[in-house]
C-alpha cells in the first residue's frame, strides 16, 4: 500500500496538494473573518466556464492557461456578484446563489459540447469538477507550487496589515492603509487560491478546504496568528492524506477525500478543541457546579452551627 | 483668536434616495471639546464618517489644520462605534491597542517590545492594566468601549472625533472616559463627541454642535445649550426631564 509513495510523481502531486492546502487553510482565515465563506465557493463554481473556455480557445490541457481563464471568469462572477448586491434590491447571499448555479450551469454545459467534439472526452477535463490530482504532471505541479507559495507569503508579510483590515476597517482606513488596495489584494489572492486547487480538488468541493480548516482552527485558540498557523496545518494535512488516500484506488477522486479528511479533523476539534470545544465546555459546566455545590453546603453547614 | 483645526463648508450626504446632511457649515477652534447633538437619524454618525472620508459626500469640502484629509491623516484619530467591530475576533486587548499604533510602526514591520509598552500604558490611564490579555469578546460592553479608547490614545492625535463612546457604559467608565476627553483638551487637543444624554451636554462640553440634517447652532455650550434651540433641533417633541426631576426633588429639601 505505501508503495506508491516510492514513485516520484506522487511524491510531488502529494507535496504541492499539502502546500495548496496550506495555502488554502491561510486564505480559509482570512475569508472566515471577512465574513465570506460562501464567497468562495461562488467564485470556484464561476471557475468551470474559463476553464472550458480556455481549452476550447487553446485545444490542448495546459494548467497555466486554464488557470488564467478561470481567474477571469471567476473575477466577472466575484464582480456580478458586487454589482447585483450595490444596484439591485437583492441581497449579497441571494446574489451569490445566483451567480454559482449559473456559471456552473454554463461550465457543465460547454463541458458537454467539448466532450462531444473527437477527442475532447480523453481531455480530462471532467477531473476539474471532482479533482483528480493523480492528472497533474510535473508543469502543473510547479505552477501550482509557485503561486501557493505566494499567496502564504502575501499573508505572513503582511500579517498585521491583514488583521486591522479584517478587525476594524474604518480605522485602518484612518490610519492610511488603502481598503481599495486591501479589497484588490483579497480578491486576487482568494482568486488565486482557488483557481490553483480547481485541478487537484475540483470546483465543487474546494470551497471546503477554504472554509473548514479555519472554522476547526477556531476551536483551539483566541489568537489571530496561532489560528492561521493551526488552519494551514489542518489544510497541509487534509491536502497530503486525502490524494495520499485516493492515490490507493485508480481513478478516485481527489477532491472527496480531502475534504473527508479534513471533516474528520473538523469534528475531532468540535469535541476535543479547548476553546469551547464540546468536551471542555461540558466539563467547565460540571466543575462550576460542583464549586457551587460546596459553596451551598459549606453556608448551610455555617448557619447550622449559629 | 485660536486656530481653526477643523472647517466643514456646505457639506451633504446621502445615503440612497435620502439626504441625511445638506448645507453643513462649522468652523472648529482648537482645544474646544464638541459634543455633537441630535435627534436619531439627525446625521450624527454619517456627519463624522462624511467628514473623515469613510461615506462618499455629495458636495462640499473639508478642511483639517487648513489642508485636504490625506496631508493630515496621521494628526486625525477615530474612535468607531463599539457595535461597529466583531468582537469576538481572537484577540486581546493590548493587541488591539497596538493596532493604533500601526501607522508610527510602518507598513509590513511588526510592532516592537516599546510599542507593547506604550499601549500597555494607555490601557493603565484608562484602569484597563489587568485586562491587557484579556480576549476581547470577555470584555464587558464599558472595558471594550475603553479599550477602544486607549487605542485613539496611542494615535497620538490632535483631532480626535469619537462616535458615541459613552452609550451604554457603566458611571466608573463614563467617569473615566471624561477625565480623559478633559486632560486631551488640556493638552489643546481638539476632540468631536456624538452624544446622546442631553442631561450632561452642559458638565461635559465646552461647544455643542446641535444636528438635525444640518447644522441648526453651533457655538460655546453655555450661549447655545438653549431651550429654544434644543427644542428646535429636536422639533418640540423633547419632554423636560430636567425641570420635572427638579419638581420631585424639592419637597425633600
Amino acid at each position: 500500500m505505501f508503495t506508491i509513495l516510492l514513485n516520484s510523481n506522487t511524491q510531488w502531486v502529494l507535496f504541492s496538494t499539502m502546500i495548496f492546502g496550506i495555502a488554502a487553510g491561510t486564505m480559509g482565515c482570512l475569508a472566515y473573518w471577512k465574513r465570506q465563506s460562501l464567497m468562495s465557493d461562488a467564485l470556484a463554481h464561476a471557475a468551470l466556464p474559463g476553464v472550458v473556455i480556455a481549452f476550447l480557445l487553446l485545444g490542448e490541457k495546459n494548467l497555466f492557461v486554464m488557470i488564467i481563464g478561470a481567474s477571469i471568469s471567476a473575477l466577472i462572477g466575484a464582480s456580478f456578484i458586487q454589482w447585483i448586491r450595490s444596484s439591485t434590491r437583492i441581497s449579497a447571499d441571494t446574489a451569490m446563489g445566483m451567480v454559482l448555479s449559473i456559471f456552473f450551469g454554463l461550465g457543465i454545459m460547454l463541458l458537454t459540447v467539448v466532450n462531444r467534439t473527437s477527442g475532447g472526452n480523453q481531455s480530462g477535463l471532467d477531473s476539474f469538477i471532482f479533482g483528480q490530482a493523480a492528472s497533474m504532471v510535473r508543469s502543473d505541479v510547479t505552477t501550482m507550487l509557485i503561486l501557493a507559495l505566494a499567496v502564504i507569503l502575501i499573508v505572513f508579510i503582511a500579517f498585521k496589515e491583514w488583521k486591522i483590515y479584517l478587525f476594524d476597517p474604518e480605522f485602518a482606513k484612518g490610519l492610511g492603509l488603502s481598503l481599495k488596495w486591501m479589497n484588490g489584494l483579497y480578491t486576487t489572492i482568494l482568486v488565486t487560491t482557488i483557481v490553483i486547487g480547481i485541478q487537484a480538488v475540483g470546483v465543487i468541493l474546494i470551497a471546503a478546504l477554504l472554509i473548514i480548516p479555519s472554522v476547526s482552527a477556531r476551536y483551539w485558540t483566541q489568537s489571530f496568528q496561532r489560528m492561521i498557523i493551526i488552519s494551514a496545518l489542518f489544510g497541509g494535512a487534509a491536502g497530503a492524506l486525502g490524494t495520499f488516500i485516493s492515490a490507493l484506488g485508480r481513478g478516485w477522486p481527489t477532491g472527496p477525500f480531502i475534504v473527508i479528511v479534513a471533516s474528520a479533523l473538523f469534528f475531532l476539534s468540535l469535541f476535543f478543541g479547548k476553546e469551547k470545544g464540546i468536551l471542555v465546555k461540558y466539563l467547565q459546566l460540571k466543575m462550576q457546579k460542583r464549586l457551587v455545590n460546596i459553596h451551598t453546603s459549606k453556608a448551610l453547614r455555617t448557619k447550622g452551627v449559629e | 483668536m485660536a486656530e481653526a483645526v477643523l472647517q466643514v463648508e456646505n457639506l451633504s450626504a446621502s445615503y440612497r434616495k435620502n439626504t441625511v446632511l445638506f448645507d453643513v457649515n462649522f468652523v472648529v477652534q482648537a482645544g474646544s471639546l464638541v459634543g455633537i447633538v441630535g435627534p436619531n437619524g439627525a446625521g450624527k454618525s454619517t456627519l463624522l464618517k462624511t467628514i473623515l472620508n469613510l461615506h462618499p459626500s455629495l458636495t462640499g469640502s473639508v478642511k483639517f489644520f487648513g489642508l485636504p484629509f490625506n496631508k493630515v491623516q496621521k494628526r486625525i484619530g477615530y474612535v468607531p462605534q463599539r457595535g461597529s467591530v466583531d468582537w469576538d475576533f481572537p484577540t486581546n486587548a493590548l493587541d488591539v491597542v497596538t493596532m493604533g499604533l500601526y501607522g508610527q510602526i510602518g507598513w509590513l514591520k511588526r510592532p516592537s517590545r516599546l510599542h507593547k509598552q506604550k499601549a500597555f500604558e494607555a490601557l493603565e490611564k484608562l484602569g484597563m492594566a489587568d485586562y491587557a490579555d484579556r480576549q476581547i469578546s470577555q470584555l464587558s460592553g464599558g472595558q471594550q468601549q475603553r479599550v477602544f479608547l486607549a487605542r485613539a490614545l496611542v494615535q497620538n492625535a490632535d483631532l480626535y472625533f469619537m462616535d458615541e463612546p459613552l452609550a451604554g457604559v457603566d458611571a466608573a467608565t463614563e467617569r473615566a472616559i471624561m477625565t480623559l476627553l478633559k486632560e486631551l483638551k488640556a493638552l489643546g487637543k481638539t476632540v468631536m463627541v456624538v452624544h446622546h444624554d442631553l442631561q450632561t451636554v452642559e458638565d461635559y462640553f465646552d461647544h455643542v454642535l446641535l444636528l438635525n440634517r444640518t447644522v441648526i447652532q453651533y457655538g460655546k455650550t453655555k450661549q447655545i445649550f438653549t431651550r429654544e434651540n434644543i427644542s428646535r433641533t429636536y422639533g418640540g417633541d423633547l419632554r423636560w426631564l430636567r425641570e420635572e426631576s427638579l419638581h420631585v426633588h424639592n419637597p425633600i429639601k
